[in-house]
């Protein structure tokens, strides 16, 4: 039985790590959804796309992981702020549907132009040397680079709850999305802060991609199917709330990490069949407001 | 007779006339082409997919619902009636009725999850039922995984009409085509249809008239589900097989795609987006995954400019519904 | 009126022209190589493969003898819709007579089944499923390269002999994973070893951890990849680091070509043990043959053993051409002739074709080697073991094909 427990521990751990993937996109997609009132379906490419600039960075400017961390979000928010800048807000007064298929079409073409170039097979990066190795738990062997996955996107997710709840930025935010026409009238630019927060949105989207590039073959089709669990983890959570999608984000990891180990077989349906019996009890979702 | 709104500028006798004429027209130039020397199995699989897609617009067009998953319909009736054919060896109406049935019951159950929330949150779901049912597909042994099921025989419909001849198939599914369609066509220009266009408009609206709003639009969902599976179910007899690759979340995005090309709630737009799409892939095929953003680019210029589509854009220079 | 009279125009111009083809000393061939052209594959099969099907036509001897051959390439995106299409309108319309590799075991069914209805011929590389050659066995129809019973038999059973005797697996969940675990079991098993657990993972799983630490917990000597693409590089990938490979495990990949090797990278893909029928650096002729290659490809990559096939059955087929004398169009006539003949190639070595149309030859078990044992770009596999071809691949008593049974 103890040894039952110690596997449990570790699949608990492991959970953890695929739960801050998912907690950094669902937070990129609320945080996108509470401003630009869409559901960015390019988030599973720009999530691709900072795999590769961090891929790009080693290999051809030999800029290593650290720097990545910092200057890939960076360029792929300035990307994104450019799509915003050129595309979406030329259809923020339509209906929202029309922002969903404007960014399935964006994805479609970045995860395509990345396929032809680099084909399908995947690209190595390697883990940086300073995280490299693990340390035994006594009942399982970490790798360190996972943990620090897992620290390190706790502390961004905070830190981006902390700014949009706790900061007066935030706090102009927030009341951009109750009341745009008030805001500007108080003198508040709310185009640029509507452009800024699709850019931080696609950035956390760009640094999960950066965190993941050591663990998974660099891929052009990488965040395809990940972005639709993503997708049932919003649902769940509801879209309503950032500390509500980080927590959903958490606990769904945790809950696919148990499914793991009990029942594999259904690890990568567990997310979906949780949705519906969410949808089925209570459809706004776990914390979500109506939509 | 001289307020303009929107598409409804001409009185509905007029558009009842014209719609009348492009059926004739379209009816017509469809049941030459073999006639014509076009390859009949492009065509064939055309009308499969018009099909899919007019179902689709039924959701989009008429009740403002946007599915990113009516692929599950498609594959689902797709397996059904092949395996039925088969294993079973049934034969073909019987195949075709137990898939569209199939594809019936999964509009009921997906649909009474779904239809609890609207707008972008209805998109999210059923693409995530959809990629639920893909795993599922992709795990049970009936499907037989990446392999599909292969090498389907066509056989006889109703013991006597041999679905082997190319020629004879054509007929045959361009029949269920018009069959299909003429359902579509006659469900928007029932009451039922403008109860649903009243919820598209304005659904609390909709509400205080004392109108069940989530009944029609789960009867909407599953009328559309068991279209979208009666095309899945023909389209066997074309192709021959049933796949993972009409499962996939890449297939209910090109559903979209057809529809947004051919003009969301037209009713000849979706037949016409599905064509374009379908000859654009055959004949872009050696650019391998260009077809990808070459699709991608195409969604995009569609949302920033031509919103309307190329049936929604023709209809509104003639001031005409079609 | 008018259409009646163009479709009796038509179908008479149609008559006359399949006429025109089926003359008796016809010598024109047309080769379609039907291939994943920019996807997963891409690198297995694709522009390589209609390399290789060129580079066959050109050392076949055949143009200076008078015969006119085409190779045309076609891109199947791995959807079976689509590679039938294109079979069909290659067949129906472009009057091509034998469709080359094609990988993407679904496409290649539906692509065999339809080649059997147009009576062509379908020279299969890239393909591994095993029913190609049993339950849905064509008389068009060649499986050349390799399959998963032939990988799984190679693998299992080479690795245990060579010590391996305690089995994990990581099989992904669906039908190709379930009949690599199955053949694996039992040749290792015949081999006199164990297998102690094993673990059905989702497909295109990208985070491997939990079902490696089982893998470690079960202290088994080998741990079976019973996968391919991209969950295989993902588990490798992070089974170094989990420590798994410096932990004294082996790992064996069940689907690896050396183009997964390459992407890989030497320093993650060491110690790894797979089957393969093809090695460039085997001996002087596949190492002349792959220069060739290598000169011409865009990306300088070696030939895979899915592009050495292509070559190899393309060889075979037109030796049989040249026996008849003509192309007589008649793919089951031909394919009958290419099953008598005993084959011989630089590639491949000699070997045969079985009357179920399965082409043996011997495979050989590798391990990715050191970085530091590597001499040079692509220097990658040492040879552990060789299985004779009768051993390699499925026993002709053992085949459920229905073309046996007469």
């Amino acid at each position: 039985m103890s040894i039952n427990l110690q596997a449990l521990f570790a699949q608990l751990l492991v959970g953890l790590i695929n739960g801050s993937f998912y907690a950094l996109l669902s937070l990129g997609l609320a945080v996108i959804f509470g401003m630009l009132n869409i559901i960015n379906f390019a988030h599973g490419a720009l999530y691709m796309m900072g795999a590769f600039a961090a891929y790009f960075l080693l290999n051809v400017l030999g800029i290593g992981y650290w720097w990545a961390l910092i200057i890939a979000p960076l360029a792929v928010g300035l990307f994104g702020i450019i799509l915003e800048r050129t595309m979406l807000q030329w259809i923020a007064q339509l209906d929202h549907l029309y922002g969903l298929l404007l960014t399935f079409g964006l994805g479609l073409i970045i995860q395509g132009v990345f396929q032809n170039y680099f084909g399908s097979s995947g690209l190595p990066y390697a883990i940086p040397d300073e995280l490299k190795g693990g340390v035994n738990l006594g009942f399982m062997f970490l790798p360190i680079y996972r943990g620090w996955v897992v620290v390190f996107s706790l502390v961004v997710c905070l830190a981006t709850w902390y700014l949009i709840e706790r900061t007066r930025l935030g706090a102009n935010l927030r009341a951009a999305t109750e009341n745009p026409t008030l805001v500007r009238a108080f003198g508040i630019n709310v185009p640029r802060m509507i452009t800024l927060t699709y850019g931080l949105g696609v950035g956390l989207a760009a640094l999960a991609g950066v965190l993941s590039a050591p663990i998974n073959q660099v891929r052009p089709l990488m965040g395809a199917d990940l972005i639709i669990v993503v997708f049932a983890v919003v649902v769940i959570g509801g879209m309503g709330s950032i500390m509500g999608s980080i927590i959903t984000g958490f606990a769904l990891g945790i809950v696919e990490g148990l499914t793991k180990y009990f029942y594999p077989e259904a690890s990568n349906t567990v997310v979906f069949v949780l949705m519906v019996l969410v949808l089925l009890i209570k459809p706004s979702g776990l914390t979500g407001r109506t939509a | 007779m001289t307020t303009i709104t929107d598409n409804a500028i001409a009185t509905p006798r007029r558009a009842v006339r014209d719609e009348m004429i492009a059926l004739a027209v379209m009816t017509a130039l469809l049941a030459v082409v073999p006639l014509t020397g076009v390859y009949p199995f492009f065509v064939m699989q055309g009308l499969c997919f018009a099909l899919l897609a007019c179902a689709f617009n039924l959701l989009i067009g008429y009740g403002g619902l946007l599915s990113f998953g009516h692929a599950m319909f498609l594959g689902t009736a797709g397996y059904v009636t092949a395996h039925a054919l088969k294993v079973w060896g049934l034969p073909p109406e019987l195949g075709i009725v137990l898939g569209t049935l199939a594809a019936a019951s999964l509009g009921v159950l997906t649909g009474l999850v779904a239809i609890r929330r609207q707008g972008i949150y209805f998109a999210m779901i059923t693409l995530a039922l959809s990629q639920l049912l893909y795993f599922v597909y992709l795990q049970t042994p009936f499907t037989h995984g990446e392999d599909g099921i292969q090498g389907i025989p066509q056989g006889h419909l109703f013991g006597f009409i041999n679905l082997a001849n190319p020629n004879t198939l054509y007929y045959v599914i361009l029949a269920g085509f018009l069959l299909g369609f003429l359902v579509i066509y006659r469900a928007i220009n029932s009451p039922f249809g403008e109860v649903l266009k009243a919820i598209r408009e304005n659904e609390p609206r909709a509400v205080s008239l004392g109108y069940k709003t989530d009944h029609y639009k789960l009867l909407a969902y599953i009328l559309s589900a068991t279209l979208a599976g009666f095309a899945g179910s023909l389209k066997v007899f074309v192709a021959q097989n049933a796949s993972l690759t009409d499962v996939h979340w890449t297939m209910s995005g090109e559903i979209v795609l057809m529809t947004l090309v051919g003009g969301l709630g037209t009713i000849y737009g979706p037949v016409v987006g599905a064509f374009v799409i379908i000859a654009m892939q055959q004949y872009l095929a050696g650019f391998g995954q260009w077809v990808t953003v070459i699709q991608g680019v195409i969604f995009v210029v569609c949302v920033l400019t031509f919103r309307r589509g190329v049936i929604g854009e023709i209809a509104h220079y003639f001031k005409r519904s079609l | 009126m008018k259409n009646k009279i163009s479709a009796l125009l038509l179908g008479t111009a149609s008559l006359l022209a399949f006429a025109g083809f089926a003359s008796a000393d016809d010598k024109v061939v047309k080769i379609g190589s039907l291939s994943d052209q920019s996807g997963l594959y891409a690198d297995v099969g694709g522009p390589g493969s209609t390399l290789a099907a060129q580079m066959a036509v050109e050392d076949s001897g055949l143009l200076n003898k008078g015969w006119k051959i085409e190779v045309i390439s076609g891109d199947h995106q791995n959807k079976p819709d689509i590679g039938s299409n294109i079979t069909r309108q290659w067949f129906d319309v472009d009057k091509v007579d034998v469709v080359v590799d094609t990988p993407n075991s679904g496409v290649a069914l539906a692509v065999s089944n339809i080649i059997k209805e147009k009576n062509g011929i379908f020279l299969n590389s890239g393909a591994g499923s095993s029913d190609l050659t049993n339950a849905q066995c064509s008389p068009n129809t060649i499986h050349w390269t390799y399959d998963t019973y032939m990988l799984a038999h190679g693998t299992g059973s080479a690795l245990t002999k060579a010590g391996g005797a305690t089995w994990f697996f990581l099989t992904a969940d669906y039908a190709f994973g379930a009949a690599l675990e199955r053949d694996t079991t039992a040749a290792v098993i015949a081999g006199g070893g164990k297998v102690v657990g094993g673990v059905k993972h989702p497909l295109n799983t990208s985070d491997f951890s939990s079902f490696l630490l089982q893998a470690q917990a079960s202290k088994a000597k080998v741990i079976g990849l019973a996968n391919a693409g991209g969950d295989t590089s993902n588990a490798i990938k992070q089974a170094a680091e989990f420590g798994i490979i410096s932990g004294g495990q082996k790992l064996a990949g069940l689907l690896m070509f050396i183009t997964d090797v390459h992407a890989i990278g030497l320093p993650v893909a060491q110690g790894l043990n797979f089957t393969e029928t093809f090695y460039w650096d085997a001996n002087d002729q596949t190492r002349a043959f792959s220069k060739r290659f290598q000169d011409r490809m865009r990306n300088k990559q070696v030939p895979t053993m899915s592009q050495a096939g292509v070559y190899s059955a393309l060889t075979h087929y037109f030796k049989a051409l040249d026996a008849m004398g003509g192309n007589s169009h008649d793919g089951a006539k031909i394919v009958a002739k290419m099953k008598e003949m005993p084959t011989d190639d630089p590639l491949f070595g000699k070997g045969s074709i079985q009357p179920n149309g399965r082409k043996i030859h011997p495979a050989y078990l590798f391990e990715v080697k050191k970085p530091s044992e590597s001499k040079g770009p692509w220097d990658y596999y040492k040879l552990v073991a060789t299985i004779p071809a009768e051993e390699a691949f499925t026993p002709l008593d053992k085949s459920t094909c229905p073309l046996l049974k007469k």
